[in-house]
């Protein structure tokens, strides 16, 4: 299953899908040979077809190769269902939100609900504007899944669909998930969303196999929510959100390393969260949580809401 | 029961024998058939389109489904109030009483199971709850214990049923199916001595065993609920709350069963004013513990009126759905309570509407404990469609519902089509010695 190729959506699967193939089949056969395909694919008794491709070999000069002699590799040695659910060892992975650079721009639920195909009512990322007291200043507060230490969802699910990770991560497997919605029941931070209807996806993500990293293809049935994006930190890349969101509102990182990212500033974690005072939400209830937030002070962008009326 | 000893056991054997539907019977049961036929086509709907086809979205994620689960799972413990506990403190004027709350249990607890995997998004991965089981999900015990009850409400079903059976042989048409039937449910019962004493010991054995599992039932039950940090459920009240509300429920259905069978059946003889009178006074005394349990339940937050509380208590006492929730106080317990402690209003017809307006009342007390908690998430509903932040439940989610109500009905109607709902057997012999208790 070709995870990461998922989450670029769309059209561009089977071309990047293609490229990734001829150039592990180019490392495959080694530096020094200017066209290995050519040659491998004469042996194998494969005909030309008289369409040649351009290709950077590895040792940087451009070969043109004709098309049949090419062989697209459709899997990158992929991580088995058990090994996802298992987890990355040795990580322990955490988020921090900083609220006072969010203006409610939405990138981040763009990107996420983009990559993750979810529904076009329903947002992985939501962002709440909050108050909580007329006194008391309005902040915009974006939440994903907490991944708790201590995860409800987890403590209730019949059939272990929804699982805790040696690295932190709460998943689920929609394979296995029977949809009796009780974790949704469960989770305070109203994270989780379920598949109500048929998800539309293109027919290649639909034909994939699922995976609990990149919570993909979504199946009819089943609960869905933030996964942290495990797949895209197997690449060594940020979470979609992180890397969307302009103003560096989120922070991602491993908390035996101690340090997080946005992209274009990294810090110690616990230096962040000692200095910016970092809280978790909901505290009192004993989950846990993974994602830590930053006190909206000193805000970057006033607070404005076109949709005021709306709090509930 | 002095009145009865003037009926001779003839009399009370072609009184008490099962009887071929009437007309009205046949459109009864035409109805309850049809009603189950269009919640079956309803099912069919939301098996093809998913979920998508009920009312509930992400916020109202439970609906009337898990309400009528509830429902189901509270009606049926009548079957232990009525049979296991009368039997074991020697109420004398049980017996006609008895299987009548008995085969309300068994279809109630059956179409709790069976609602439940209606309320799946996954039907087709039931099994999974037995091949990737964890112990430590409430939804685990539940399955455990309703499983349970199910099983020993069965038996406490059939084993009292056995010595019925001979008079039910000899009465029916030899070689019919329904003969055929009696002989395969229990020709080896020839009333023997060792048997009576086998039977009465198990008889004795499931009434002591099916309190705790009654209990049980509708504790863990509560426990789907109280097991969340949700504002209305996190309750360490809500086990007795559901269990005194589940005696009330399945005392109110025992009222309206009893007085519409002595009405189909002309068992006046039987079911006499004086039950209703009992039964009566009961459901007063449950209504007032049901009513003690809500002000726990409902007035000790709201003096308090946490923040996280307070949308959910709102909605219930003054908003949204204030209207439905003091209905159901004052028509499912307050005017049950006035009524029933007039002794004119515990004559049958008035106990009867009374035990009507206790179960309707009933049904949507469920509903109140399961929707306005969704509605009410710690978070605010913002930015998500206006389907998600109410809930109403659509035709398929209506037809469903009642449709499993239809087919509950539907099993206690067989069942009294073939087998006596007053138990023959018993009643004779009570009805032969003179007993020193009097009704």
């Amino acid at each position: 299953m070709n995870a990461d190729s998922v989450k670029s959506g769309g059209e561009a699967l089977p071309r990047r899908n293609f490229l990734k193939g001829i150039l592990l089949a180019g490392a495959a056969a080694g530096c020094s040979t200017k066209d290995p395909f050519t040659s491998a694919a004469k042996e194998g008794g494969a005909q030309p077809s008289g369409e040649m491709v351009q290709l950077l070999s590895t040792t940087g000069e451009i070969i043109e190769v004709d098309k049949a002699f090419l062989k697209p590799t459709e899997q990158i040695p992929s991580i088995t269902g058990m090994a996802q659910r298992m987890g990355i060892e040795g990580k322990k992975f955490v988020m921090v939100i900083d609220l006072s650079r969010c203006k409610n721009l939405k990138k981040c639920q763009e990107s996420c609900n983009h990559a993750h195909f979810v529904s076009d009512a329903q947002n992985w990322i939501k962002i709440y504007p909050m108050q909580e007291d007329e006194h008391t200043a309005p902040y915009w507060q974006p939440t994903t899944c907490m991944h708790c230490d201590e995860p409800p969802c987890v403590k209730v699910c019949p059939v272990d669909a929804t699982f805790k990770r040696i690295d932190g991560i709460v998943g689920i497997d929609a394979d296995r998930c029977i949809g009796c919605r009780f974790c949704m029941a469960a989770c305070p931070y109203s994270t989780r969303v379920f598949n109500w209807d048929t998800p539309q996806l293109p027919p290649e993500v639909l034909a994939l196999q699922y995976s609990s990293e990149t919570s993909c293809p979504p199946k009819i049935g089943t609960v869905s929510k933030c996964d942290f994006c495990p797949d895209m930190v197997r690449k060594g890349e940020l979470p979609h959100c992180v890397s969307a969101c302009p103003n560096g509102v989120f922070f991602f990182g491993d908390m035996n390393e101690d340090v997080v990212t946005n992209g274009s500033e990294t810090v110690r974690f616990s230096e962040l969260i000692r200095d910016k005072a970092g809280y978790r939400l909901m505290e009192d209830l004993g989950t846990k949580p993974s994602v830590y937030y930053l006190p909206p002070v000193d805000r970057l962008f006033p607070f404005k809401n076109e949709l005021q009326s709306e709090e509930g | 029961m002095s009145h009865q000893q003037t009926i001779s056991s003839e009399k009370i054997t072609s009184d008490l024998l099962p009887q071929k539907f009437g007309k009205p019977g046949m459109i009864w049961t035409a109805f309850l058939v049809v009603l189950c036929l269009i919640g079956l086509f309803a099912y069919y709907r939301q098996l093809r389109y998913g979920l998508s086809v009920t009312g509930m979205r992400d916020y109202a994620s439970w609906g009337i489904y898990i309400s009528n689960f509830v429902f189901f799972v509270a009606i049926s413990l009548v079957g232990s109030l009525i049979t296991a506990i009368f039997r074991l403190t020697n109420v004398g004027w049980r017996t006609p009483l008895t299987r009548i709350a008995e085969i309300i249990a068994v279809s109630a607890i059956l179409f709790a199971s069976i609602i439940i995997i209606v309320d799946m998004g996954r039907p087709d991965r039931f099994w999974h709850l037995f091949l990737y089981s964890r112990l430590q999900s409430p939804i685990m015990w539940d399955v455990i214990v309703i499983t349970t009850y199910l099983v020993l409400s069965v038996l406490f079903l059939y084993f009292p049923l056995l010595s019925d059976l001979p008079i039910l042989i000899q009465n029916s048409k030899p070689g019919s199916r329904i003969q055929r039937l009696y002989k395969f449910v229990g020709s080896f019962w020839k009333g023997t001595a060792g048997q009576v004493a086998l039977s009465g010991k198990a008889i004795q054995i499931i009434s002591v065993m099916i309190i705790p599992i009654a209990l049980a039932i509708h504790t863990v039950t509560s426990w789907l609920f109280a097991t969340t940090y949700r504002p209305g459920w996190d309750s360490t009240n809500f086990g007795a709350y559901f269990v005194s509300g589940a005696f009330l429920v399945g005392a109110g259905g025992v009222l309206v069963a009893m007085y519409v069978f002595r009405r189909a059946y002309k068992l006046e003889a039987y079911i006499t004013e004086k039950h209703f009178d009992n039964m009566g006074k009961i459901v007063v005394m449950l209504a007032f513990l049901y009513l003690y349990f809500n002000i726990n339940e409902y007035l000790v937050p709201a003096f308090k009126m946490k923040k996280a509380e307070e949308h959910h208590l709102v909605s219930l006492l003054t908003g949204d759905f204030s209207v439905l929730f003091w209905s159901a106080i004052f028509f499912g317990m307050i005017l049950p309570v006035i009524v029933l402690l007039i002794p004119k209003g515990r004559k049958p017809l008035p106990a009867f509407v009374m035990g009507i307006l206790v179960v309707i009342g009933a049904w949507f007390k469920r509903f109140l404990i399961v929707t306005p908690t969704m509605l009410s998430p710690f978070l605010p509903m913002y930015d998500t469609p206006e389907s998600y932040k109410t809930y109403w439940p659509t035709w398929e989610e209506w037809s469903i519902t009642i449709a499993s109500l239809a087919g509950a009905l539907l099993i206690v109607t067989i069942f009294v089509r073939l087998f006596p709902i007053i138990p023959i057997h018993e009643t004779i012999e009570e009805n032969e010695q003179i007993k020193p208790e009097q009704v």
